[in-house]
């Protein structure tokens, strides 16, 4: 374990431990898988295993939550997410054409993530920016009136982007 | 008394108690509300809906099982509207269930099909979206197959609520809901202690034992291997119930006629290693009351518990009995006494059991029971596998002439018999210890304080002058409750009994499935099982191990004395730690409320 992880682990033990000792801190789970997605990305197995001992609830039964909510992730996830709005304007408008554009470029199916960890390809429902359909967003930031093209060249300007960021 | 309320079923006025619900009050009166995710024994999921009922000034429908009656209520249990509803239900259920029931394990004994039959399902209207999943065969003992399966959660509450292993959950959600272990881990990595409560509860083939009957009918067929059976002492007491005779008969001599007839060359019986597990546990245990050995000592006869123990309970090893289970001690007897006897090469002997339990199967397989590089026992099928086999091979159990076990490992005391029920091995323990120990005759032999199916018991026995506290646990949810007590004060017993399943193996997971409209696991089935051995005891002459005429020859011819350095190799084993994939809490659990 380096030590940025051992950091990450210290942290998430102590609030692990603070929550326990309040009433029902069984209902604290969901919020406790909250904070690992936060801190790791996704909910890593050995993780839940720890919270598992320190909040004394049966591993299986943090499995049925974890897989229960489609926030949390239970695989690593790319550095950057990229949802593809499906939701009924960004999909009469073409969202279609756009999310297999994205499966095509990125080499992934929906859920999944690229090689190189720079993408994950998910699918979102209605994003509220119906006026600009059809829509993806990348991380937080929305980018609208899409085809095939721009889409590409949106992977393109992140793909440069990260290049010159290793580079430097 | 407290007073009673007045409800209405189907036009007709009833008293009733209040506090209890619909289904509890209709189930009184002689109304079976058709029921699929329902069982008496555990929490109420009312996931099904099958259990519908309508009453009067309700908006919709309401599921009896988790409804309260009250005062002046009207229901209606059987109307046209609530029948077709009813039905759609379960037809929406069969429309995701892969119709393959004529090639199916629960072909004639499936909830499912039962239900459909009586809700006069007789033509398919929908084809819906079918599920579509890899069988996990990764375990020795428990099939888990999720495209039969139909979300009622009977497994999930039978392994978290009475045996609190906790190793299943229902995983994603809606349509794509599985029942699964923590991180969809393969059955044979997970914590599952293999104890197949979960089949028993289940209403269609989800979860079934591995089976090895085309392989048991193949080498059956070799002529050259020399067949071996052993039959656990609660097969004899359900195998009946396969056949549609009521529970509780006792059925060994017709047992022992069918090995012979399905090829066995020779049929023993596991109760003769059980008055054999006696002699050794006996001694060991007052070895260590005489030499202040580890206490309180542990039975490990029953190998769920065994792989419970060594993943959860790993500090209390120590306390196990080093013993084998009477199935393992048997098969090495048999891979080395008897093939000395019969001058055979071990090799060439097919050694079988026949269990309750699909937890042998797992034990079986365990390496640390090798005898002399060999399995002691080749292969386990349970009840439900061996009633299959003589049926399909077209023995009739019901009307067989009766036919004694073979020796020299056929012979044994109403010790060994009652060692299938909770309490059995303690007190077959009991009767031969205090002989042992105190060299008197122990005159009253019947230890009424560790009989019956209360979750934990407790008894005291006087041994010159000297108390032994005994304690006896069924199920698994119960013995975590005996032992978070041992492990709070060391000192409160002296001896302590477990088995994994509820009512012990005469409610393993091997036992043959519930009859029409009964329930599994129901306490009087179990009752009349265990009542079976009791009687088997009662009828024997010999009834303390050490008595069994068989077992001192053995002892004279092989094994020189309990504890010896024979014994030691041949019947004792040891246990290690098991850190499981899946963490089980630490903390101190609930008792299971179920089999109290």
């Amino acid at each position: 374990m380096t030590e940025t992880e051992q950091k990450k682990m210290e942290a998430l033990r102590e609030y692990m431990h603070a929550v326990k000792d309040q009433p029902h801190s069984e209902s604290n789970l969901i919020g406790v898988l909250h904070k690992v997605q936060q801190i790791y990305g996704y909910l890593p197995r050995e993780v839940m295993d720890e919270a598992a001992e320190i909040l004394e609830i049966p591993t299986a039964h943090i499995w049925g939550v974890a897989t229960f909510y489609h926030y949390f992730n239970l695989e690593p996830i790319g550095k950057h997410v990229v949802s593809v709005c499906m939701g009924t304007a960004c999909y009469v408008k073409g969202a279609q054409g756009v999310l297999d554009a994205l499966k095509k470029e990125l080499g992934v199916d929906i859920g999944g993530t690229t090689a190189d960890k720079l993408f994950t390809l998910q699918e979102a429902r209605c994003l509220g920016a119906c006026g600009i359909a059809p829509v993806i967003m990348v991380d937080d930031k929305i980018y609208g009136e899409l085809d095939t093209k721009k889409t590409i060249d949106i992977i393109n300007r992140y793909r440069k982007a990260d290049a010159a960021e290793t580079e430097a | 008394m407290s007073k009673t309320i007045t409800i209405t079923i189907n036009h007709k006025e009833y008293q009733v108690e209040p506090n209890q619900t619909i289904m509890q009050a209709a189930d009184k009166l002689g109304f079976h509300i058709p029921r699929l995710c329902y069982h008496p024994k555990l929490s109420i999921e009312g996931a099904c809906r099958v259990c519908i009922v309508e009453v009067e000034g309700m908006r919709t429908y309401v599921a009896s099982c988790a409804y309260p009656v009250s005062d002046g209520m009207k229901i209606h249990t059987n109307t046209q509207a609530l029948r077709k509803a009813r039905r759609d239900i379960i037809e929406l259920i069969l429309d995701n269930h892969p119709q393959d029931c004529h090639t199916c394990e629960r072909d004639g004994n499936c909830e499912l099909q039962r239900l459909a039959a009586s809700m006069g399902i007789r033509a398919r209207h929908f084809e819906g979206q079918r599920k579509r999943y890899e069988k996990d065969l990764s375990s020795d003992a428990v099939i888990r197959d999720p495209e039969k399966c139909i979300l009622c959660g009977r497994c999930v509450r039978m392994c978290s609520e009475i045996q609190q292993v906790h190793n299943l959950t229902q995983a994603h959600r809606g349509f794509h809901t599985v029942v699964m272990p923590a991180y969809d881990m393969p059955m044979g990595e997970s914590v599952c202690t293999t104890c197949g409560q979960c089949i028993n509860v289940c209403p269609t083939a989800a979860f079934v034992e591995k089976n090895y009957t085309q392989e048991l009918f193949e080498k059956l067929n070799d002529p050259d291997l020399v067949k071996v059976v052993q039959f656990a002492p609660s097969v004899r007491a359900a195998i009946g119930e396969a056949f549609g005779l009521e529970a509780g008969l006792n059925m060994e001599g017709p047992l022992v006629a069918a090995l012979r007839k399905l090829g066995f060359d020779y049929v023993f019986d596991t109760q003769f290693s059980a008055d054999l597990t006696i002699m050794e546990e006996a001694s060991e245990f007052l070895e260590r009351v005489q030499s202040g050995g580890t206490l309180p000592m542990i039975t490990s006869c029953s190998s769920a518990w065994m792989k419970c123990l060594e993943q959860f309970y790993p500090d209390l090893i120590d306390n196990v009995s080093t013993c084998k289970s009477p199935m393992s001690m048997h098969g090495a007897i048999t891979k080395t006494y008897f093939a000395q006897k019969k001058k055979l090469d071990p090799k060439k002997i097919l050694s079988v059991a026949v269990m309750c339990c699909t937890a042998k199967k797992y034990e079986a397989a365990r390496p640390e029971l090798l005898v002399d590089g060999m399995r002691g026992v080749d292969l386990v099928v349970t009840t439900r596998e061996a009633a299959w086999m003589i049926k399909s091979a077209g023995i009739d159990l019901v009307n067989i002439e009766p036919e004694e076990p073979d020796h020299p490992l056929g012979l044994s005391s109403g010790a060994g018999a009652i060692f299938g029920t909770t309490g059995g091995v303690m007190e077959a323990a009991i009767r031969t210890a205090y002989e042992l120990y105190t060299g008197e005759t122990l005159v009253d032999i019947e230890v009424a304080s560790v009989r019956g199916l209360k979750g934990i018991k407790e008894g005291t026995l006087m041994m010159d002058g000297k108390e032994i506290r005994v304690a006896v646990a069924h199920g698994l949810g119960n013995a975590f409750g005996l032992l978070d007590l041992v492990r709070r004060d060391p000192e409160k017993y002296h001896f302590i009994e477990i088995m994994g399943c509820p009512g012990g193996c005469v409610g393993g997971g091997g036992q043959p499935y519930a009859q029409i409209n009964a329930i599994p696991l129901d306490d009087e089935v179990l009752q009349k099982r265990a009542q079976a051995l009791y009687d088997l005891d009662k009828a024997k002459t010999i009834r303390r191990s050490h008595d069994n005429p068989d077992i001192q020859k053995l002892y004279k011819e092989f094994l020189q004395s309990p504890l010896s350095p024979v014994s030691h190799k041949y019947l004792h084993t040891h246990y290690q730690a098991k850190r499981p994939v899946g963490i089980i809490p630490k903390k101190e659990r609930k008792q299971s409320g179920a089999a109290q």
